[in-house]
């Protein structure tokens, strides 16, 4: 490759060309004017958002919906910091996204110039790595080093801050030679024979096995793996919240979501375990609750590629840290055909006292339940949509009612729990997977978060329907209140605006929804329509999950869906 | 327990930062920490002293080698290794009194460094505990101001750490990952 004389800014898009970006989200401001001015001889398209939150959210949508890097832009200040959710987001479930921010002029640095701010200092511990680049010679060799960071080993957030001295001014300009220099990072480890050895023993010994699987089955491609091990070993499959949809639903071994709003037989069969498979999860208090009463009588094997990880919450007997589709591979080869007649036999009969299950069998009494829109959602869409979800009642609804069969047809966040994710993610997913057909689910609370990437979504021609699940609270918050605070109600009701009339003043669509019998002709008329559309689904304002294990309560201690409840929604 | 790490890095600006963040990120207290030069351009090291259990000693070590910049991360608690640090106290001392300082700093071979009409600086190299034991005879006499480095740390023998061979050159230069075992 011959040499080219460059701009920083121009190397900033050769590079993402490079590295295949095709999309950057992004919000231009003063920092990052030379890179924005260098955009019209790029073949990149750029997706003009309303907030910086929302550029963050879309490229971490993007990466989770294609397994790419998403890409997200902002200026210096106030656009760096808006970014800060968004990148704390997308490093607690390990989503590879790269941003880039803008700075002041090196000159300035440290004199507090107008929109400087510290934005590698502060997300220092939110990113994977992060970057400070002062000259345009180092911009190349940062991109790289920066992509490959994001997308190996245990994926996560890159940022990199660029002078705008650096952005203008000029150097010779040769990909080639600025490959990564990373001497210290080691992504690809892999485990000892002696550990395969412990592991396969672990697993011919057990009567009561159970897999957990997470995020990392889907992160590193293993599903196809994870099948073939959980049939030939006949274990159940539990997931977690970001591991849904890595093993297939409807498969026999399936045993759904654990933990916190995990059902019934999932956590007590974790609880009755003799033997645990851990597969790319963390052992979040969220799954766990009690650690000192967390499947007490199971070994523990915990297969994970981030060393960080083994022993932190729960201590496990065999470790095996390394890539999960290789390590499975591994284990396939010696893995022994088995048998757990009775421990699946009893798994069928726990999966018959199933609370959860109580309301989606009701009578259609015209009674509209969360559990009702989601289900209806599921069975109109054949359980072949992208669901994008925010976070709070309707996120865990949807985790028990939306059956995914594939991966990444669920994008939610989990780990940090981002209010506002949904919209902008969904946005971002839609753009990366065109064919998918997306839907946003979204509470009202969360909704009001990031709603103004509506704007986004119509200046784009982003075909993504949004299902507002509207009960005119903080729903989840007020379930804790209801259970935990006395009922106290405290700043958790919501006074809506008529998001019917606001969707139409975006240029969106919209209905609103009070019955269960308009559910399913809502949802249909909306796949049909061209555009964007957003239902209005109002529904039962106190409705709580469950069954819901307490904070720290033992995972096997659930609070259930009380009778009474069900009686009443069934009399209507 | 002290837990004494050598953790190779990057000589890159914001390096330490990053060290030093970890640990309050991760909620470990440094008992202390020492950076300087090292044989290798390019390289620094540190040695990390700090207070935990053998659990959580393990999870330190694989949180900074999550860090790019950290080459190579040692925990030589429970090696054979050589710990040095030095301390320079200054100390009261009327001229009565001189002769009697003197004679303890002899017996710690340690040196006087300046001397004024009231006081004395004295400097120790040693292991902490020797200092400690310093410390505690001059304690008497009054001491008006001390600093100390915090420890360093060499293992002991011929080998030299694994990674002190490890350039900064390439990406192959790192210790192969079968070097690195997170057995249970």
């Amino acid at each position: 490759m011959s040499k080219e004389r460059k701009t920083g800014a121009e190397i900033i898009w050769k590079c993402l060309e490079r590295e295949g970006v095709k999309h950057v989200f992004g919000y231009p401001g003063g920092a990052i004017l030379p890179a924005y001015d260098a955009l019209q001889h790029s073949s990149i398209h750029h997706i003009l958002v309303r907030h910086e939150q929302g550029a963050t959210h879309m490229a971490d949508g993007y990466a989770r919906a294609s397994g790419g890097v998403g890409v997200a832009m902002a200026t210096s200040g106030p656009g760096a910091t808006n970014m800060v959710t968004g990148i704390a987001t997308a490093m607690m479930d390990s989503s590879p996204i790269v941003c880039i921010t803008g700075q002041v002029g090196s000159k300035l640095i440290g004199s507090d110039a107008f929109q400087e701010t510290d934005i590698t200092g502060i997300t220092l511990p939110i990113t994977k790595h992060n970057y400070l680049v002062t000259h345009a010679d180092e911009l190349a060799r940062t991109i790289r080093e920066a992509f490959y960071i994001a997308k190996s080993g245990r994926p996560g957030p890159v940022l990199i801050d660029v002078t705008k001295d650096a952005q203008q001014s000029s150097c010779e300009f040769d990909w080639e030679a600025a490959a990564p220099q990373l001497p210290g990072y080691r992504p690809d480890l892999s485990p000892k024979p002696d550990e395969y050895e412990q592991a396969m023993e672990l697993i011919h010994q057990a009567k009561r096995p159970v897999i957990l699987a997470g995020h990392g089955i889907l992160v590193s491609g293993a599903g196809g793996e994870l099948l073939r091990f959980a049939e030939q070993a006949q274990i159940p499959v539990a997931l977690t919240l970001l591991g849904l949809g890595v093993f297939p639903a409807s498969h026999a071994l399936n045993l759904g979501m654990m933990g916190m709003h995990g059902e019934a037989w999932v956590n007590t069969m974790i609880q009755e375990a003799d033997l645990l498979i851990a597969l790319g999860m963390r052992f979040d208090d969220r799954v766990t609750g009690n650690l000192k009463t967390y499947a007490r009588n199971a070994k523990k094997i915990h297969v994970e590629i981030d060393p960080a990880e083994i022993n932190k919450n729960v201590r496990v007997d065999v470790a095996l840290v390394g890539d999960l589709r290789q390590v499975l591979q591994e284990l396939l080869e010696d893995l022994e055909p088995c048998q757990h007649r009775e421990w699946l036999d009893y798994l069928r009969k726990l999966k018959g006292d199933s609370a959860v299950r109580d309301i989606q069998n009701l009578p259609d009494s015209g009674h509209l339940y969360a559990a009702h829109v989601i289900n209806d959602l599921w069975r109109t869409t054949q359980g072949k949509a992208l669901v994008v979800t925010d976070v709070g009642q309707h996120q865990m609804w949807e985790a028990q009612y939306y059956h995914h069969e594939s991966p990444r047809s669920l994008i939610t966040s989990g780990g940090l729990g981002t209010m506002g994710f949904a919209l902008p993610a969904a946005i971002g997913a839609k753009v990366a997977r065109p064919e998918a057909e997306v839907w946003v689910v979204v509470g009202d609370g969360g909704f009001q978060m990031t709603m103004a990437e509506l704007a986004t979504m119509v200046q784009e021609k982003v075909k993504v329907n949004v299902a507002i699940i509207n009960n005119g609270y903080l729903g989840m918050v007020r379930q804790w209140q209801e259970f935990f605070y006395d009922r106290n109600y405290e700043s958790t009701p919501l006074l809506n605006p008529d998001f019917v009339k606001l969707a139409e003043a975006f240029g969106i669509r919209s209905t609103a929804v009070k019955q269960r019998a308009e559910v399913v002709p809502a949802i249909q008329a909306a796949r049909q329509h061209e555009g964007p559309v957003l239902i209005d689904f109002q529904v039962e304002q106190e409705d709580s999950v469950y069954p819901m294990v307490a904070a720290g309560a033992d995972l096997h201690q659930m609070i259930r869906r009380p009778s009474v409840l069900v009686e009443t929604a069934a009399d209507e | 327990m002290l837990n004494t790490f050598v953790v190779y890095v990057e000589d890159k600006p914001g390096v330490l930062t990053r060290v030093a963040s970890l640990f309050r990120r991760r909620a470990f207290n440094i008992d202390s920490l020492t950076v300087g030069r090292t044989e290798k351009p390019g390289v620094s090291r540190m040695t990390i002293v700090v207070d935990t259990d053998e659990t959580g000693a393990r999870r330190l070590e694989a949180h900074l080698y999550k860090l790019i910049n950290v080459l190579l991360v040692e925990n030589v608690t429970a090696e054979a290794a050589v710990y040095r640090e030095l301390a320079m106290i200054r100390v009261t001392a009327t001229a009565a009194q001189r002769s009697h300082i003197m004679d303890l700093v002899e017996v710690f071979r340690a040196k006087v460094v300046d001397v004024s009409p009231d006081s004395m600086m004295i400097e120790i190299t040693g292991t902490d505990d020797k200092i400690d034991g310093l410390l505690h005879v001059l304690e008497g006499y009054g001491v008006l101001e001390m600093v100390r480095t915090g420890r360093v740390a060499m293992r002991r023998g011929a080998k030299a750490a694994n990674g002190a061979s490890a350039g900064t050159d390439s990406a192959e230069a790192a210790p192969a990952s079968g070097t690195i075992s997170y057995s249970v």
